[in-house]
């Protein structure tokens, strides 16, 4: 939905006026957040996005904050991240914001990219857009894992280590480009410095591709839980008021968990073992990665070779670039697709399976579990996508949002 | 002129225009790319950092069946006292049985090309994703083959640091080292 509602704005406020005349901000904000036609039918999963967008502005905010004391330096990290917490003036808030909010920003992702497969979001015309979405996982993947390193704990360091290394089973050039990496011989200082001054460029690098992202929403609009294109004004809300304050009261529920584990449980999504600090010659007896890498770390292992596991476990996200392209059936949302709907709840479990299986270590019947399950995992996008969207038969749709939304309300 | 018989706004022929458009944009490319290069290469060691050569080490305290770790460029160096049982069981493998198939003499052999069973000296980094595999200290999981054992992702090295089992591809690196006499030698 490009069209606007008829004509341009009019600013009462006469500086306002001036400035819109020269440069029309206010112009923009009307058209795109405030009469911007929405599908008047959204669920809560659409709150993900903005609260997402939330979670980005709050990682930045506390990092920015932290980035005052903290020390990029292998002798002195460990010990400037341990003065935040005890000695910096509500540096222990701080810090507990930012490390938990790394992960609350993981869970707002994980399930709006959860709510785009389920709702067929990424289906034409929005697979640009679905593509830009994976850009940023990526991207904050990469930045949640150099910041990780910063504590400078035994976590950190190994955890750097294993990652880095991921890059040697490139044949011919992998251990040119491992060094590269480090700027030496192992992970020391040099690493250490690359990853701070990374770690903060990167946050910003996502600004500007959530910026493209939603300049790519915007052009077509959202989709809805109908997967039904809005066919006039009947079908759609303003922005403002009403999805303004949906997004505002889905923040408030979000910030509410947020806070119960920043003040009450700072360390329950951490590994104790990063309050070591980095020893280069010991290795923890068990490396495990934050939660939210753990069903791609499980995918790793499971390949019993290095260059194949490194693959699958890369490929593992690559599929979803192509994704729009995996699916081949012409109904979006899986509320008229019977079978797919159960797939994508098995998908669920399969993902929760992979993280349990990353969590613990890589013996006894978690191989064979995770075997399987990364087997399961590359089966729904390769072959059961393709194939299920020839031969499932999609139930009968409502001709427009407005039906739908009526005769639920009717019945 | 030699081409004169292009026509104007004719197709299918490339033109001058074309040429210049193709040679231009190549020049471009290559400028780019020696613009980029210093960038790139920023990022790789620095002189000092690679001016961390070698080390000597004392081998004469470390009894038969006993392992130290030496730290060399900011890696763990295991050097372990093998046992005539470590030997023997090295030796005896047959080769058909290594993933990364070489001998326990060629392991074992100094830049002088001088052969000292007794003496293993390994980089201690799993050759899968740089862990430090367990079984060089006394109590610690020596894994199924005797040797070493990588918790991180079940890795197990046999008394010559050979790889037998697991997901490492390679067996436990050798740096070049020489004896400088039976009891000191140089690392590096």
């Amino acid at each position: 939905m490009a069209s606007s509602h008829g004509t341009p704005p009019v600013f009462n406020n006469k500086v306002i006026a001036w400035i819109d005349h020269r440069l029309p901000i206010f112009s923009y904000i009307e058209k795109e957040y405030h009469t911007f036609p929405t599908p008047r039918n959204f669920n809560y999963f659409w709150n993900f996005g903005a609260i997402a967008t939330v979670m980005l502005v709050l990682m930045i905010a506390t990092g920015v904050v932290l980035a005052t004391n903290y020390t990029p330096h292998v002798l002195m990290a460990f010990d400037s991240v341990e003065r935040i917490d005890r000695d910096v003036p509500q540096g222990w808030l701080i810090r507990d914001m930012h490390m938990n909010g790394a992960s609350f920003f993981f869970i707002a992702v994980y399930v709006h990219i959860w709510r785009g497969m389920y709702y067929g979001s990424y289906k034409a015309p929005r697979e640009l857009l679905w593509i830009l979405g994976v850009v940023i996982f990526l991207l904050m993947m990469a930045t949640a894992f150099m910041g990780y390193v910063l504590p400078w704990g035994q976590m950190s360091f190994w955890g750097a280590t294993v990652i880095t290394s991921l890059f040697s089973a490139i044949p011919v050039v992998g251990d040119s480009i491992v060094t590269w990496l480090w700027g030496g011989f192992s992970i020391g200082n040099p690493t250490l410095n690359r990853f701070y001054a990374l770690h903060y460029l990167l946050p910003f690098v996502i600004v500007a591709v959530v910026a493209l992202h939603v300049v790519a929403l915007h052009v077509h609009g959202s989709n809805n839980p109908t997967g039904i294109d809005p066919k006039g004004p009947q079908d759609t809300v303003p922005f403002h008021p009403y999805y303004t304050m949906k997004d505002g009261f889905g923040v408030v529920i979000f910030l509410i968990f947020y806070s119960l584990v920043v003040f009450f449980a700072p360390d329950i999504l951490g590994d104790a073992a990063n309050y070591i600090p980095a020893d280069p010659l010991v290795t923890p007896t068990h490396i495990v990665p934050e939660w939210y890498f753990l069903p791609f770390y499980a995918i790793l292992r499971a390949v019993p070779d290095k260059l194949g596991g490194v693959i699958a476990m890369f490929g593992a996200i690559a599929v979803l670039f192509i994704l729009p392209w995996l699916d081949t059936s012409r109904v979006r949302s899986a509320r008229f697709r019977p079978i797919y709907k159960w797939f994508m709840l098995l998908l669920v479990v399969d993902v929760v399976v992979l993280g349990w299986c990353g969590y613990n270590p890589p013996a006894g019947f978690f191989i064979p579990l995770s075997q399987v399950a990364t087997l399961y995992y590359f089966f729904h996008f390769l072959i059961l996508l393709p194939i299920l969207g020839k031969i499932e038969r999609p139930l009968p749709m409502p001709p427009s949002i407005a039906d739908a939304v009526l005769k639920k309300k009717a019945g | 002129m030699a081409t004169a018989s292009v026509p104007a706004g004719g197709h299918g022929d490339p033109t001058r225009r074309d040429f210049l458009m193709v040679a231009t944009g190549a020049l471009g490319a290559v400028g780019a790319a020696a613009v980029a290069w210093p960038f790139i290469n920023n990022l790789n060691p620095a002189a000092d950092t690679l001016a961390l050569a070698s080390i000597e080490v004392n081998v004469k305290p470390i009894e038969v069946g006993q392992a130290i770790t030496v730290s060399w460029r900011g890696k763990p160096v295991f050097i372990r006292h093998r046992t005539e049982k470590d030997i023997k069981e090295a030796v005896a493998v047959p080769m058909s049985e290594l993933p990364d198939p070489q001998t326990d003499d060629s392991r074992v052999t100094d830049t002088a090309k001088k052969v000292r069973p007794e003496w293993l000296i390994m980089i201690g980094v799993c050759t899968h994703l740089g862990c430090v595999p367990l079984g060089n200290k006394p109590g610690q999981d020596k894994g199924p083959y005797g040797g070493w054992y990588c918790p991180c992702h079940g890795s197990a090295y046999d008394t010559s640091g050979r790889i037998r089992k697991g997901p490492a591809p390679l067996n436990l690196v050798i740096p070049g080292y020489l004896f400088l006499s039976d009891s000191l030698v140089r690392i590096g």
